[in-house]
């Protein structure tokens, strides 16, 4: 299952499915990488509010997304984790330290336009 | 009550997606919440994932079950793989044999009410988790 990836001005916009194997998250890494060099992108938002489930596979692999970008000089915003997902990732004892995260796709947006000083 | 099982053969990390798809749904027929569900779901995730880093096939069979305080859910994830030397330090945060986070099973343990292993090196590991419906 490929996960689109979206192109809005100077970021992009991935949005997570409910089902992705970790295949599909080893594809997006390298994807997500290779659009923020291709469009000298200046942020990421990634989109995860469709995720029933975040294991540690796949929040190392967000981690890894996000560390990666900023290898870049670019930033990523992680963003609609539900509240029971929340709950469960805290029990597991997973973190997502030094990865920002916002509200939703709405909240993250605006987090990067003041960020980077753009007006829509 | 249903008391029908599944069994979910583990082959590759496709089937741990299907895995806890199965046991998402399952928890939901037996009347959980949809964040017990959640939390259920991702034991399952972190059990199946556990025989594919480790063993590489295996299987995770889900129950409905009725004890003295309910209903509840039994996963039990088997396989055939190396085993475990030592539980007490695979039981501990943050160890690990396959360099992943090593979080796994004290984690389960966490999500889940009751936590049962046993394993013998070279012939395979057994893990049983139960969670009560509040």
């Amino acid at each position: 299952m490929e996960v689109p990836i979206l192109k809005q001005g100077a970021f992009l916009i991935a949005t997570f499915q409910a089902a992705l194997s970790d295949a599909d998250l080893n594809q997006l890494r390298m994807g997500l990488v290779q659009q923020v060099v291709k469009f000298r992108s200046r942020a990421v938002i990634v989109d995860v509010t469709a995720m029933d489930v975040m294991d540690s596979f796949a929040s190392r692999t967000l981690r890894e997304i996000a560390h990666m970008i900023r290898l870049r000089g670019a930033e990523t915003v992680i963003v609609g984790i539900q509240p029971e997902v929340a709950f469960a990732m805290v029990q597991l004892g997973l973190t997502l330290e030094g990865v920002a995260t916002a509200l939703d796709l709405e909240e993250g947006l605006a987090y990067l336009n003041e960020k980077f000083k753009i007006t829509n | 009550m249903s008391v029908r099982e599944i069994r979910v053969e583990i082959n590759s990390d496709q089937d741990i997606v299907v895995a806890r798809q199965k046991g998402r749904v399952l928890a939901g027929e037996l009347g959980f919440s949809s964040g017990d569900a959640t939390l259920i779901a991702t034991a399952i995730s972190e059990l199946a994932r556990n025989i594919v880093s480790y063993a590489r096939t295996g299987e995770i069979k889900l129950k409905g079950i009725n004890g003295s305080t309910g209903v509840g859910i039994l996963v039990i994830a088997s396989d055939d793989g190396p085993g475990i030397i030592d539980i007490r330090q695979a039981l501990r945060d943050g160890f690990s044999t396959s360099g992943s986070l090593g979080l796994g099973l004290p984690g389960v343990r966490r999500l889940m009410d009751e936590f049962e292993i046993t394993s013998q090196p070279g012939k395979g590991t057994m893990v049983a988790v139960k969670k009560w419906r509040q």
